[in-house]
């Protein structure tokens, strides 16, 4: 079972790489900041995001028919899949329908989640992810560790080789002009053979019944201008009620992920081109079970900018693959026990519970309490680590009895400062490794006050 | 057997979410704090310049022939086509094509935009569904039309203009294509267009 | 007649920190406030909490009310304390209106001081760089300071209050809120990461010159304090009561 604190540790081993991953994404938070400022109804905006959304989620159903009558009506074909495995099998079985070999796919965090390149894969489907930062992690193998700049933990040495392995590129080019000229030649051939073009959703509109899809390279509109089938893959919770509601998100994404006023492209589909089919997945897997939860409801707020993950002080140090789950960070550590507390009963844990998540989400998800809740969830389905539990319920039981707490602390501070440093010092105390232990005092607060006080 | 449809929305349905109120973002209260700029089309041409496209404020198509001479991507290009009539010297034209891929080859392209928005300095452009949709992002430069007096304040007065009653494209465009990929590193001309010029025309074109 | 304040004194506090809890009660006394600290407190039960063991924490919330609610007001040396008592018991109590009282009493010790008190200034002198920690509960649970997220007016009595006093010069940091890295439990589970957290903290306040780093909650002092006396940084730590009962 992965284990954050395990993957997190090996990252923070290499110092430097962390420091360096640490200050890249303070960066874009600092972006955000800037970019947050220039705009002074800011946290209005904030506040309306949040509104929209959560009137969404508590009138998702119909909201969802309305948009799928609409679409329908602009001859959109809207499919539905409870789970990855349909959602993979409407993807798959409209390709094989078009007789289509070769996809590009602009980034869709959903389409991560449901594993649909190597599902297609096998099915003998070339799919490309165009979106540079995800071109990258994909030639290695991997998935995104950060969900809007999926290579984010890679050096550019270490993006030139691979490009010099893949793509050709001089041996030891590390020029990002250069290496991004390199994959646009590259790409811009994978989008000119393409027969479909797969993207995911920004934003879907259910009084239109269009959709959204923002990118700031292009590679969603070169995706599905030149090609006959556009399938478009989204989570139930994309729904917005209103075109109008697009306004205040649009205000609210990029400069929250990024720092930009606005992505490049913000395209609004809708409907097919003459001739061209467009398709639309609905996806639920999992979403409508936390739409019931009081607790974890606002969390399908997100509209996954990743300044959570931007912000957040773990993260930053631990590096995406830390999360060992598709969406990483803050956001990621609330949805991926969603999904399976066992496997991910760390995530909640990877969080000093600072509250700068809480504060940067321009959707107003209760990040770090939802991730308090959640620990408690996974008290309740019995995954905490028996010392932990034990170790609490041996404090409790100290605490509820004042004399026993005295008599202890009493002992500690007789005992402890004679111990030699070894004893206090060994693996057995994590404390202990980077840190002193707290020069023990002579005595109490408590007994202090019974000498000094409490003849007043 | 149920439906993956009638499964999704019976499991929403079974739930008890309380209803909340959606906003009323035109409402006097909100409206009313939505920023605005003194001089909304020099807000958009600062801000476009600061998301590395280029704004020029001309008179009229003419000027517009003028400038365009001075533009290296315009002097470079082998293949030119342009959707607005006496704008440029086109010598590829439009309606000719019918495969979006003949486009592939295009250097520079004059389109046309809708409005442009202040704040964020992205142009609205719309598209019936011909191929030439495909030009605002294939060809290697783009050049924008869009009238001087069509630049609103903000998002919101921008999303009062459009109405999406017949199947269109469009798109917010702000700027050349970009990415920051490769360690934060941003490089201009990602997939789409290298460059962005928008003239904000006075007069009628 | 005086308000009658029950002092909330941390367990962590009263067991490795007596001179904070001293200090704050010299404070509050100075200001003609009648102190009295109930003998038979012990924890607000954070620790149990933050790790998903809320059966735990029930009867401690439950003692806590209890012990508390015959006081004009309740005052702690910590704001993550105060935090989880404001915040984070209403679970335990449904509809219960003492818990309900308690909560709009209990106040961290710098917003009792500057907001209740009204204490603007100190007279006394301390002549140093002092370097502020923002404690994040203090910051982001209690708002008593203003944080970099939220757009807005900049706000902070205690940044205010301290500039205020003779001889004091403010750090300036390159993150003026970015957590130690202390968080309770996750000080331990996720040790590599809360020591990088930490280290990074001290370097931003050795690079602005910080003499001396304070802030409202030991805790996170206790966590800084640990790895500048591993790292022998010249760098001295002292709870914001600390400095301030110097300055009466």
């Amino acid at each position: 079972m992965p284990s954050h604190p395990k993957l997190a540790a090996e990252f923070v081993k290499n110092k430097d790489r962390a420091h360096w991953h640490d200050e890249s994404l303070w960066f874009v938070r600092s972006k955000r900041d800037k970019a947050a400022r220039q705009i002074p109804e800011w946290e209005l905006l904030r506040e309306q995001a949040s509104k929209i959304k959560m009137h969404t989620i508590s009138h998702l159903p119909d909201l969802l028919e309305e948009f799928e009558r609409n679409a329908t009506a602009r001859g959109v074909q809207v499919h539905w899949a409870r789970n990855a495995t349909e959602h993979n099998e409407i993807v798959h079985g409209l390709l094989k329908k078009h007789d289509v070999t070769r996809v590009v796919k602009s980034k869709s965090m959903l389409t991560e989640e449901c594993h649909l390149n190597p599902y297609l894969e096998r099915h003998g489907i070339e799919i490309i992810d165009t979106d540079l930062g995800e071109r990258i992690v994909q030639m290695q193998n991997m998935p995104p560790s950060h969900i809007v700049m999926p290579a984010i933990h890679m050096k550019k040495e270490e993006i030139g080789e691979l490009f010099h392995e893949q793509l050709g590129t001089e041996k030891g080019a590390t020029d990002p002009q250069y290496l991004a000229e390199a994959a646009r030649q590259h790409l811009r051939q994978k989008f000119i053979e393409a027969e479909a073009g797969i993207t995911g959703v920004n934003f879907a509109i259910a009084e239109t019944g269009g959709f959204v899809v923002c990118t700031n390279e292009g590679n969603a509109d070169l995706g599905t201008s030149l090609n006959k089938l556009h399938i478009a893959c989204m989570g139930i919770e994309k729904l917005i009620p209103r075109a109008g509601d697009l306004s205040v998100f649009l205000r609210l994404l990029a400069r929250s992920a990024t720092g930009q006023p606005i992505t490049t492209y913000s395209s609004h589909f809708h409907g097919p081109a003459p001739g061209a089919e467009m398709h639309i997945v609905l996806l639920d897997n999992g979403r409508s079970e936390i739409s019931g939860s009081d607790e974890f409801r606002r969390s399908l707020n997100c509209i996954r900018c990743a300044a959570c993950m931007n912000t957040c002080p773990v993260y930053r140090r631990s590096g995406g693959y830390s999360y060992s789950n598709t969406v990483p960070g803050p956001i990621g550590s609330i949805l991926g026990p969603a999904k399976d507390p066992k496997a991910n009963a760390t995530l909640p844990f990877a969080c000093s519970l600072c509250g700068s998540c809480t504060d940067v989400c321009p959707v107003k998800i209760d990040l770090h309490h939802q991730l308090l809740t959640w620990r408690k969830e996974i008290r309740v389905k019995g995954f905490l680590p028996v010392s932990k539990r034990i170790s609490m319920k041996m404090m409790s039981w100290l605490m509820q009895a004042p004399r026993m707490y005295r008599f202890v602390g009493k002992m500690a501070r007789s005992i402890v400062p004679y111990l030699p440093r070894f004893m206090l010092y060994n693996r057995m105390n994590d404390w202990g490794k980077q840190r002193e232990l707290p020069i023990i005092p002579k005595q109490s607060f408590r007994e202090w006050m019974k000498q000094n006080h409490d003849d007043k | 057997m149920t439906t993956s449809k009638e499964d999704i929305l019976n499991q929403l349905r079974s739930q008890s979410v309380p209803p909340t109120d959606l906003p009323d973002l035109q409402s006097i209260e909100l409206a009313s704090q939505w920023i605005r700029y003194e001089d909304p089309a020099e807000q958009f041409a600062e801000t476009l310049a600061s998301v590395g496209g280029l704004c020029v404020r001309v008179k009229n198509v003419d000027e517009i022939n003028q400038r365009l001479s001075e533009l290296t991507a315009y002097q470079e290009a082998s293949q030119v086509c342009s959707q607005i009539a006496g704008c440029g010297q086109p010598n590829v034209s439009i309606p000719d094509i019918t495969d979006p891929h003949d486009f592939e080859n295009i250097d520079f392209a004059i389109l046309p935009g809708e409005f442009g928005v202040a704040e964020n300095g992205a142009v609205w452009i719309t598209n019936e569904g011909g191929p030439a949709r495909t030009l605002y992002f294939l060809a290697q430069h783009v050049a924008l039309l869009v009238p001087a007096s069509d630049i609103v304040n903000n998002m919101h007065q921008a999303y009062q203009k459009l109405e999406f009653a017949e199947n269109s494209f469009g798109t917010f465009m702000s700027g050349p294509s970009k990415t920051a990929d490769i360690e934060q590193s941003l490089v201009i001309g990602a997939h789409g267009a290298r460059s962005l010029t928008v003239f904000l025309v006075e007069e009628a074109f | 007649m005086a308000p009658k304040v029950g002092l909330f004194i941390p367990c962590y506090i009263d067991q490795l920190y007596p001179q904070v809890g001293i200090a704050t009660l010299k404070i509050l006394e100075h200001f003609g406030v009648d102190v009295e600290y109930p003998e038979s407190q012990t924890c607000c039960g954070q620790p149990m909490a933050n790790t998903g063991c809320t059966n735990e924490v029930g009867p401690l919330a439950k003692r806590f009310v209890d012990i508390f609610k015959g006081y004009d007001a309740v005052v702690c040396p910590s704001g993550s304390c105060v935090s989880m008592v404001k915040h984070h018991y209403a679970e335990y109590f449904s509809d219960n209106a003492e818990y309900e009282e308690l909560k709009a009493k209990t106040y961290e010790f710098c917003d009792y001081l500057t907001n209740i008190l009204e204490v603007k200034t100190l007279s006394g002198r301390f002549p140093h760089k002092v370097g502020l920690h923002q404690s994040c509960h203090g910051l982001r649970e209690l708002r008593l300071a203003s944080s970099s997220e939220i757009m807005g007016p900049p706000f902070g009595n205690v940044r205010e209050l301290l500039e205020s006093i003779e001889g004091v010069e403010l750090s300036q940091l390159q993150r003026p809120d970015e957590c130690c890295g202390f968080g309770g439990t996750f000080a331990v589970s996720e040790e590599a990461v809360s020591c990088m957290m930490g280290e990074d903290r001290v370097h931003d306040h050795e690079q602005a010159g910080t003499e001396v780093l304070t802030a409202l909650d030991m805790s996170c002092l206790m966590h800084l304090d640990g790895i500048i006396r591993r790292q022998k940084k010249p760098i001295r730590v002292m709870h914001i009561s600390e400095i301030l009962v110097e300055c009466l």
